[in-house]
C-alpha cells in the first residue's frame, strides 16, 4: 500500500511529474524566448510562477455560478494528468508492468484536464469563459479521433497488444516504430494532437489571449489557477513521454535514460518552433485540419501499416 | 524577504490598464516586453485578464468615465496587488491636470506604489521603476 502512495505522490508520480514538468516548461519558455532573440526567463522561473499563486495570491469566487464545482476543477485536472502520468512513467520506467488494455485507460484519463476546465469555466458564469468552453468542446471533438486512430494505428503495429509495458518490448524487440513510413506518419498526427491538447498556438483558441483575456482561465486567481498551472506543466510532461512510448522505443538499458530525456527534449522542441512559428487559428480551421488531413493522414498510416511499411 | 514575498517579486504579472491615453506611454510600454528590452528575464508577463494579474499599469489621463472602471478593476483584482502609474499624466495629470473632464491623477483614485514619471518615460526608465519595485520592501 505505502509503496503505491510513493508511486502515486513522489515518483513517478506528482512530485516528480511537477518538477520535471516545470523545468520542461522553463524550457519551452526558453527556446521562445530565443526564437524571438530573447533572453528569457531564469530557470526556475516556472515554480516562483506556481508558488506564487498558490502561497501569495488571493482566491476569488465568482458571486453568480457553482462555487462549489468552481473550485473542485481545478483539483479534478490535476488528477486527471498526475493519474494519466503515473499509468505511463510507470511502464516507461520499467517500474511496475501495466495492466490488459491500460492504454485505453490512459486515453480516457489524458482528457480528464480539458474536461475539467470547461466544467471550471462553466461554472464561473462569466461569458468569454462560456466562449471559451465552447471552443475547447469543439476542439475535443477535433482532436480525439485523430488521437484515438494514432494508439489503434500503434496497437496494429505491435500486433495487438492492448499494454503499455508490451508495446514497448515489441518496440525494444525488433524496431522503434517510428522508423518506418508509417511510423513517420503516426509521429506527425500525434505531435499536433498533442498540440493541441496542451492547448499552445496555433491550436490556443480556448484561451485566447488578444479576444477572450484568456477565455477558459479568466475568472481563475491565487491557488485554483496555480493548480490549473501544475496539470499544464504536467500535461507538458507526459504527453512527450506518451509519444516516446508508442512511438520511440521507452527506455532502454544502459545510456537509456539519457535518450528517453533527450527524446522528450526533442519532442518539447518541435512543440514550441510550431507554436513560435505559426498564428492561431479559427475554430474552424482547427476542426478541418484534424478531422480531414490528419485522419487522412493516420487512415493512411494504418493501411502502410497493414501491408507492413 | 521570506519566500512567499521572494516568489511574488520574481513573477510580476503585469495588466496594462490604459486611461485616455495618447499612446505614447502604450508604445513605450509594448517596447519594454520586445526583445531589445525583454522584461521576462525579470519574469514578468502581461496577462489578459486582471484576475491574474499582480501588477497594475496605468497610464494616460484618467477622466470621468476611466475613473470608474478603473476602480472596478482595482475591486476586481486579487490582492495583494502593485499599482504602478506611469508618465506625466498617470503620475500628476500633466497639461491635462485642470481640464474639464479630469478626474484627477491616478493616485487620487486608487493607491499607487511606483510612479515612472516621463512624457513618455523611456523604456530604460520603465525597467529601472519595475526593478526597483521588485526589490521594495512590502
Amino acid at each position: 500500500m505505502a509503496v503505491y502512495l510513493f508511486w502515486f505522490l513522489v515518483f513517478p508520480g506528482l512530485l516528480f511529474m511537477a518538477a520535471a514538468g516545470g523545468l520542461l516548461s522553463w524550457f519551452d519558455r526558453k527556446i521562445t524566448a530565443r526564437v524571438q532573440f530573447r533572453k528569457g526567463p531564469p530557470l526556475l522561473q516556472p515554480f516562483y510562477d506556481f508558488f506564487k499563486l498558490l502561497l501569495v495570491k488571493e482566491t476569488i469566487l465568482p458571486a453568480q455560478g457553482s462555487r462549489f464545482v468552481f473550485l473542485l476543477a481545478p483539483l479534478l485536472a490535476v488528477f486527471g494528468a498526475a493519474m494519466a502520468g503515473l499509468f505511463i512513467l510507470l511502464p516507461l520506467f520499467n517500474i511496475e508492468t501495466g495492466f490488459r488494455g491500460d492504454i485505453i485507460v490512459i486515453f480516457y484519463l489524458l482528457t480528464l484536464p480539458s474536461f475539467s476546465y470547461i466544467i471550471g469555466s462553466l461554472a464561473s458564469g462569466n461569458p468569454l469563459a462560456a466562449v471559451g468552453a465552447s471552443r475547447e468542446m469543439k476542439l475535443i471533438i477535433s482532436y480525439e479521433l485523430t488521437f484515438l486512430l494514432v494508439v489503434a494505428a500503434v496497437i496494429m503495429k505491435s500486433g495487438q497488444k492492448f499494454d503499455l509495458e508490451s508495446i514497448i518490448a515489441a518496440q525494444q524487440a525488433g524496431t522503434p516504430f517510428i522508423g518506418s513510413i508509417s511510423g513517420v506518419l503516426l509521429f506527425i498526427a500525434a505531435l499536433f494532437c498533442i498540440q493541441a491538447k496542451l492547448g499552445l498556438v496555433p491550436f490556443d483558441m480556448p484561451e485566447a489571449e488578444a479576444e477572450l483575456a484568456s477565455g477558459i482561465y479568466i475568472e481563475y486567481s491565487g491557488p485554483p489557477y496555480a493548480m490549473i498551472r501544475l496539470a499544464k506543466y504536467i500535461m507538458l510532461f507526459i504527453l512527450p513521454a506518451f509519444i516516446v512510448a508508442l512511438l520511440m522505443n521507452g527506455m532502454t538499458d544502459g545510456t537509456g535514460i539519457l535518450w528517453l530525456i533527450l527524446k522528450i527534449l526533442a519532442i518539447v522542441l518541435l512543440v514550441t518552433l510550431i507554436r513560435n512559428t505559426n498564428p492561431r487559428l479559427k475554430i474552424r480551421q482547427a476542426s478541418s485540419f484534424f478531422l480531414i488531413w490528419m485522419n487522412l493522414l493516420v487512415v493512411i498510416a494504418i493501411v502502410l501499416t497493414a501491408f507492413g511499411l | 524577504m521570506g519566500f512567499k514575498e521572494f516568489c511574488f517579486r520574481k513573477s510580476l504579472w503585469v495588466f496594462h490598464f490604459g486611461g485616455a491615453s495618447c499612446n505614447n506611454c502604450d508604445i513605450e510600454i509594448i517596447d519594454c516586453l520586445t526583445p531589445r528590452h525583454d522584461l521576462e528575464r525579470f519574469g514578468i508577463l502581461l496577462v489578459g485578464s486582471i484576475r491574474h494579474a499582480d501588477v497594475l499599469l496605468v497610464n494616460g489621463s484618467i477622466n470621468r468615465r476611466d475613473k470608474d472602471r478603473l476602480l472596478e478593476l482595482y475591486n476586481q483584482a486579487p490582492k495583494p496587488l502593485l499599482v504602478v502609474a506611469i508618465g506625466a499624466c498617470g503620475c500628476t495629470g500633466g497639461i491635462f491636470a485642470e481640464g474639464n473632464t479630469f478626474a484627477g491623477p491616478v493616485d487620487k483614485i486608487i493607491p499607487v506604489d511606483a510612479y515612472i514619471p516621463g512624457c513618455p518615460p523611456k523604456p530604460e526608465a520603465i525597467i529601472a521603476g519595475i526593478v526597483k519595485l521588485a526589490g521594495k520592501k512590502g
